[in-house]
């Protein structure tokens, strides 16, 4: 832009200046409290407190704990499903949004509607999961009283379908915000192009819309996969505490001040989620077509 | 300078408490305070003015974190105690973690083992708490009467006082140095719906695990505290024996786990609660008929309508109970301040309010003193209630006739099996927990 309009960039000082302020905040809220968490996951632990010093028995134990494998599989498992879910219904929504709703007004209606699920705080939202989904809830009196069946189903709440359908309301946003960006940005001539070549609707959608709309899936992707990997209240309460996670592993650590254990558990959880950040980037290059 | 500084609440009683003996010592340590202003109740003018200033931050527990109580202590006091309620993950790592924010932790007993231990609390001067020989010696010597028996887990007087002033090691036998000021306790027991589970009056902790209560048992998802209710559950089924139930061998840890484990396959347990609200929302709705389960919670279920009881237990209660302690940077005045507000606390007021809710209090006497005699009655001799029991706020509790749960203090807090605890084995603990959720 810049270059564009003819100005010249600013010199290289000017430029460290004006990065200075986030590099800073960042510097100061993010990579010192990270360096200090790997630091502590170094630390033994007395039998009461957390101690200085430099063990790798937090992460032996944890490695080595059925607990935290299991925990990691739960972890990945609600990840795959919650990704493949709303890169599914992200897709198919942002694509109505992008070329149906020809009005821009009813476009941002239409999204702000999305973002209701975010207009109530977390327990709130969590405590409204029972009387619809309940034993005594309304989905299941409405399928007793239409005959469908004749108990109430218990697997619809403190399950892993518990699990997913709450992920799935809450972070389809997420998929659906960056994708309907991508979308957005693609020229309608494109697409009509491609339907005076003789193209089906369901071609379009394959060959012109899809790949131009990946570098908001990988977005969308980052978003949402971070956001199920990092959780523990979601799952926790929509799980009824049956299920585990890597997060709830250092809650409860955390909870009973083994520090250097919870520390170590979050470091493999970092590492965990910056592979899988990294081979989706790997897939698509974002700052290449931002 | 008009600033009110009696005490009226607690004049007429026989209870008024002359404040001037404390505010000696007081009056030394801040420096210069002038004495003797002839007041008999009440504080002199001086030290009125000089406290009006003082803010003492306390967090706990939700439930000392009152307005009504905040409002009264600084009518009473003359300076602000500001309180703020939290959940108890949160209140261990703020005791330990940040001993700056705070000047008053209310927190429990088991808590306390690593608190002290981590050196930001200060123990207390019990020289310096008037009544402190009227506490119930359960906090003291851990019996409620000399022949009871000291029961498992973590009982508060094991954790209750320090060697010295600065010493981080817990003295075995009572000393002068105090860690917390017992405030508030109960005994726990699961919570039932009587209307759904019908297994008598009095029933056993192995009612959990009957055929009826398949699907629709929980425990309380913290661990060291479920593990508890797990250990009263499986020793009163005869499917484990413990030597300590609150301070398990991995031993014992290991073979509750596999029967907890088997328990949750054949689909025993309909989930595991972390919060208050939770736990309340299961009993309500009918997601749970019998359930591990605190006081106010059952409380909070019976003021939807919705029948629920804390069910009395032929194998005993768990007991926990929470206090009052003082932050290591606490000096001056502001700590003179913070050892008016730990007697002022003991007077009987706070006790009474807090025993409208259920809890019990730390000295018996002056509480009574603060109560009706039909309240009284109601809560810690369990009689039948002569007129409606109200709550603080004014919700009616229970009409006459009612009576509460489990009886009267003594057939409740003289029938413990266990503190809420820490264990020596903590670590282990938590990875057993944590496979056994994610299994």
């Amino acid at each position: 832009m810049a270059i564009a309009l003819g100005i010249q960039p600013p010199s290289a000082a000017v430029q460290y200046l004006q990065a200075a302020p986030l590099a800073l905040v960042l510097g100061a809220f993010l990579v010192i409290p990270l360096a200090a968490i790997v630091v502590v996951s170094f630390w033994t632990y007395d039998g009461v407190m957390p101690a200085p010093g430099f063990v790798l028995d937090n992460y032996r134990l944890l490695l080595g704990s059925r607990g935290f494998w299991l925990a990691a599989a739960n972890t990945l498992k609600f990840a795959a499903l919650t990704w493949m879910i709303t890169g599914i219904l992200g897709f198919a929504l942002s694509y109505y949004l992008a070329f149906f709703i020809r009005s821009g007004a009813a476009r941002l209606v239409l999204l702000i509607a999305c973002t209701i699920p975010f207009w109530t705080s977390n327990i709130i939202r969590m405590i409204a999961w029972v009387p619809l989904l309940g034993r005594e809830g309304l989905i299941n009196q409405a399928l007793m009283n239409i005959g469908v069946v004749a108990h109430p189903i218990d697997r619809l709440l403190y399950s892993d379908f518990a699990v997913v359908l709450a992920y799935v309301q809450l972070y389809t946003l997420f998929m659906l915000g960056p994708l309907l960006n991508a979308m957005a940005r693609i020229e309608p001539e494109l697409l009509e192009a491609a339907i005076d070549c003789g193209a089906s609707q369901w071609r379009v959608v394959r060959e012109v819309v899809a790949p131009l709309s990946r570098t908001g899936f990988a977005v969308g992707s980052v978003l949402v996969l971070t956001l199920v990997m990092g959780d523990f209240i979601t799952l926790r309460v929509m799980s009824g505490g049956q299920s585990g996670a890597i997060g709830l592993i250092i809650y409860n650590e955390v909870g009973l001040v083994q520090y250097p254990d919870a520390a170590a558990a979050a470091v493999v959880l970092l590492a965990a989620v910056l592979m899988i950040v990294g081979a989706v980037l790997r897939f698509v290059d974002i700052r290449g077509e931002i | 300078m008009t600033s009110k500084t009696t005490n009226p609440e607690t004049t007429g009683d026989g209870n008024s408490l002359d404040r001037r003996i404390l505010l000696k010592g007081a009056g030394a340590a801040a420096g210069g305070l002038a004495l003797g202003s002839g007041a008999i109740t009440g504080f002199p003018l001086v030290w009125a003015q000089n406290v009006k200033d003082v803010v003492l931050r306390q967090f706990g527990t939700g439930i000392s974190a009152q307005p009504a109580i905040m409002d009264k202590a600084q009518k009473d006091l003359g300076f602000r105690v500001e309180m703020a309620g939290l959940d108890s993950n949160a209140i261990i790592q703020r005791a330990i973690t940040q001993p700056d924010s705070y000047d008053i932790a209310d927190i429990e007993f088991w808590i306390a083992k690593k608190v002290f231990v981590a050196g930001n609390m200060q123990p207390i001067d019990t020289a310096k708490i008037k009544l402190y020989d009227k506490i119930v010696p359960l906090f003291t010597t851990g019996k409620l009467t000399s022949d009871s028996k000291v029961a498992q887990g973590t009982p508060p007087h094991t954790v209750g006082y320090m060697a010295g002033p600065t010493s981080r090691a817990f003295a075995k036998e009572q000393t002068k140095w105090a860690t917390i000021l017992p405030l508030l306790y109960n005994a726990d027991t699961l919570g039932v719906r009587p209307d759904l589970f019908k297994h008598g009056d009095v029933m056993s902790w192995a009612d959990m695990l009957s055929a009826d209560a398949k699907g629709k048992a929980a425990i309380v998802n913290i661990p060291n505290i479920g593990i508890m209710d797990v250990a009263m559950v499986l020793e009163s089924a005869g499917l484990a024996t413990y030597v300590d139930k609150g301070n398990m061998t991995t031993d014992e840890m290991d073979k509750t786990f596999d029967h907890l484990g088997k328990f949750k396959r054949d689909g025993q347990f309909r989930a595991f609660w972390q919060t208050f609200q939770e736990s309340v929302n299961l009993m309500a709705a009918g997601e749970t008929v019998i359930q591990s389960m605190f006081s106010e919670a059952i409380t909070a279920v019976r003021v939807q309508g919705v029948p629920c009881r804390a069910q009395p237990m032929k194998e005993g209660y768990r007991a926990w109970g929470s206090g009052l302690g003082l932050s290591a940077n606490l000096k001056g005045l502001p700590l003179d301040c913070a050892y008016e507000y730990l007697n002022w606390c003991l007077d009987g007021w706070v006790g009474a309010r807090l025993g409208r809710q259920g809890y019990y209090s730390a000295i018996l006497e002056t509480t009574k003193a603060n109560m009706t005699a039909d309240e009284w009655g109601y809560w810690y001799e369990g009689k039948p209630a002569a007129g409606d029991i109200l709550s603080p706020t004014g919700q009616k509790i229970d009409a006459a006739g009612g009576k509460r749960d489990g009886g009267s203090f003594s057939e409740r807090m003289g029938h413990l099996a266990c503190w809420n605890a820490v264990m020596d084995n903590d670590r282990y603990l938590l990875r057993k927990w944590n496979e056994f959720v994610s299994a």
